[in-house]
């Protein structure tokens, strides 16, 4: 796999057109790490000049500043657009909704201002300009898919459609939740849930939204967050359905139609 | 005779207009009890964000049933109001349907609407009456809905029947009335109205004259009380709707507020500033109460409907946690207005030892939140409760330092692994060896 570092171009005197950034699930978690290699895949597939900052690349401060430590995020995110600002970056893409929104919307206020975008949102350019072809007769071809819309990309950002067009590309039959794209219910994870036990309820959210993407009798659930994955794969396994139903992120599902 | 009562209006308007000034400046000093944020920029996509959801009412439309009925109250409550402009002319100058000689033609066509109208709001009243209490919408009976806030809304609901069914009774009698006396000016037929006609055709001259002033006067005291009531009433919302939607934030719903004293001190931590020469006292970081809260905050509590289309998309509360955003708002006004209620009696205001968190909201409660943003999304009036909750969060983490355990070691593990999980953050590039 060729995945260069920022660096090992600045030795040559070179810059990306984009930088792929991980992110914390996307470097650690083993589920999410599938992800990265997968859209990285996509990114050689394509012909893509981009780099990653390895490991100069640090939490963008996001579960701190929704938990509400605002010290630990703002120095994370200082730290970080100095050596985005020291290596002259413009464009930045990546598999996280929440590192997206950090970037792209509160790293502006500390400094540092990109031109940020969703893999989702990128995938869906590509194949509309024709870059990324899909086998014919792909493994998806008519099969049901359920979308489950990521907070951080959906309300918060207003991006719908491209994940949904990514996966028409793949002639799947997409069938859609009650709660979808505005009303979309969060998969549990997000305002730093995701490192903390819930608080006391009835159910838990993972349960009640897996229990919805199981209802539309779709064989895949589609993500397009680090985060949503671990919840939904889990929420699957709760209802114990793992063997039937796969959980899985656009980037992969895009790889393995290449 | 006349000038008795002409005297009796004047002053009855004076003093409802004395109460509902001391209410309306305690409201906005309370709502600047908040702190300092300056508003002033995208002019444009705030007027029309004021135009389309507040004058609009866009956002009520999700939900057809309950915006037709609501719009039916919103519309009449607004043109009606044109017809209490003669009714606050008559009454001063003891004249009667003053605008009937001028409008000519019109006014029996101008009274026909207002009829219309007034019953379009009584059938929504009635409607809304029958979901609230006998259909039981979950919506309107959750937990923070106790019996103030059902009972705010269920007297709204009646008054608006009340003074509607005298606007009908009045009209009534005064057709008849035309009939008989000069004084009456002849206001062609109105058409709902008559059909009430034949019940009171049997009453004598003087009742009948009793009926219409009695209605005259209820219905304008009527209106007088209830704009001093919605003062204290979540019905505030017709009027701080349309400042909250001019208000309301227009970045992303992701963005979350800076703050710029934590910037400055992490930018002389990290050298890239020198340190101020006299170090400011910052104040509280994040909110413990709502004077810590930004002005805006506060103008959305009161601008707050408890309609709870929020509470109904909130994934936390929907699996049974604490949390409630209309709680939350809910619980912001009920402590502001606790404030001024002390600061008008002279006392201590918001040194009372009270607080909004721990008195009020618990930590259990803002802890539940995933900053989904579907109660931003739902708010018809562009209300943000996820604000309010991130700033109890920031007070709850860096004064008290008392986030859930969990959350401490997940701050640990970026301080010094740049990532919320404990690994070495030397084995961050380690996906790129797989395969
Ligand atoms: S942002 Fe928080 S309070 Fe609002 S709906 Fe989501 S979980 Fe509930
Ligand atoms: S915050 Fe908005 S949605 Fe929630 S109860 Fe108040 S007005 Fe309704």
């Amino acid at each position: 796999m060729n995945a260069p570092t920022v660096a090992d171009l600045a030795a040559k005197g070179e810059t990306p057109d984009v930088l792929f950034w991980v992110g914390c699930a996307g470097s650690f978690d083993d589920r999410a790490k599938r992800v990265t290699v997968a859209f990285v895949k996509i990114l050689n597939a394509v012909g893509i000049k981009f780099a990653v900052l390895g490991t100069e690349e640090a939490c963008t401060g996001d579960p701190a500043r929704r938990a509400g430590n605002e010290f630990l995020f703002q120095m994370q995110a200082m730290n970080n657009i100095q050596v985005l600002n020291g290596y002259s970056i413009k464009k930045i893409v990546t598999a996280c909704p929440h590192c997206f929104n950090t970037i792209k919307n509160e790293y502006p206020d500390l400094g540092g201002t990109y031109e940020v975008i969703h893999h989702a949102t990128f995938l869906q350019q590509l194949i509309n300009d024709g870059k990324i072809k899909l086998k014919e007769g792909g493994a998806f071809k008519g099969k049901k898919i359920t979308y489950h819309d990521s907070c951080y990309l959906g309300r918060a950002n207003n991006i719908y459609e491209a994940p949904r067009e990514v996966l028409q590309a793949l002639d799947a039959d997409l069938v859609e939740m009650k709660r979808c794209r505005t009303t979309g219910l969060c998969c549990g994870a997000g305002g730093a849930q995701m490192f903390k036990e819930p608080e006391k309820g009835k159910k838990d959210i993972n349960v009640e939204r897996a229990e919805e993407a199981l209802g539309t009798g779709a064989t895949t659930i589609a993500v397009a967050c680090p985060f949503c994955m671990t919840m939904m794969t889990d929420g699957v396994k709760n209802k114990e359905k793992e063997a039937e139903v796969k959980v899985k992120d656009l980037a992969e599902l895009i790889a393995e139609s290449l | 005779m006349a000038i008795v009562q002409q005297i009796v209006f004047i002053g009855t308007l004076t003093v409802a207009g004395f109460f509902i000034r001391q209410r309306v400046l305690r409201i906005r000093e309370n709502i600047f009890l908040g702190k300092k944020k300056s508003i002033h920029d995208r002019r444009r996509e705030r007027l029309k964000n004021m135009l389309l959801l507040a004058f609009g009412q866009k956002k009520m439309f999700k939900r057809p049933l309950p915006a037709i009925l609501h719009f039916f109250i919103y519309i009449g409550f607004l043109v009606i109001n044109l017809e209490v402009l003669e009714f606050v002319i008559d009454g001063i100058l003891g004249t009667h349907r003053i605008l009937a000689p001028y409008l000519g033609s019109i006014y029996p066509i101008a009274t026909n609407v207002f009829e219309f109208l007034a019953f379009a709001v009584l059938t929504a009243c009635v409607i809304f009456l029958v979901r609230r209490n006998v259909l039981k919408i979950p919506r309107f009976w959750s937990a923070e809905m106790t019996s103030w806030p059902r009972l705010d809304a269920n007297l709204i609901l009646t008054t608006e029947i009340a003074l509607m069914c005298a606007i009908f009774t009045m009209n009534a009698s005064d057709q008849i009335l035309q009939t008989r006396s000069e004084h009456y000016v002849n206001t062609g037929v109105l058409f709902l109205s008559s059909y009430l006609m034949p019940i009171l055709q049997q009453a004598d001259t003087s009742t009948l004259i009793f009926i219409e002033r009695f209605c005259w006067w209820f219905h304008i005291v009527g209106i007088l009380g209830f704009t001093l009531y919605v003062t204290y009433s979540k019905h505030l919302h017709i009027f701080m709707a349309f400042l909250n939607t001019y208000y309301a934030k227009l970045e992303a719903k992701g963005h979350i507020n800076n703050m710029p004293v934590v910037t400055n001190e992490v930018k002389t931590m990290l050298g890239l500033a020198p340190a101020a020469a006299t170090p400011t006292e910052p104040g509280r970081f994040g909110a413990k109460d709502v004077v810590d809260l930004s002005w805006n905050n506060l103008l959305a509590a009161y601008s707050c409907t408890e309609c709870g289309r929020c509470t109904s998309e909130c994934p936390a509360n929907l699996t049974g946690k604490k949390l409630s955003p209309r709680k939350i708002m809910m619980d912001t006004r009920d402590r502001l207005e606790e404030i001024g209620k002390s600061l008008d009696k002279k006392g201590k205001g918001a040194n009372d030892g009270k607080f909004l968190l721990g008195d009020y909201i618990s930590k259990e409660e803002i802890n539940a939140c995933t900053s989904c943003n579907a109660c931003v999304e739902a708010c018809p009036v562009m209300i943000n409760p996820l604000e309010i909750i991130l700033e109890l969060r920031r007070y709850v983490a860096m004064e008290e330092s008392g986030s859930p355990a969990s959350w401490n070691a997940m701050f640990q593990n970026i301080e010094t692994s740049f990532a919320p999980w404990k690994f070495s953050p030397a084995d961050r590039f380690n996906w790129s060896k797989q395969e």
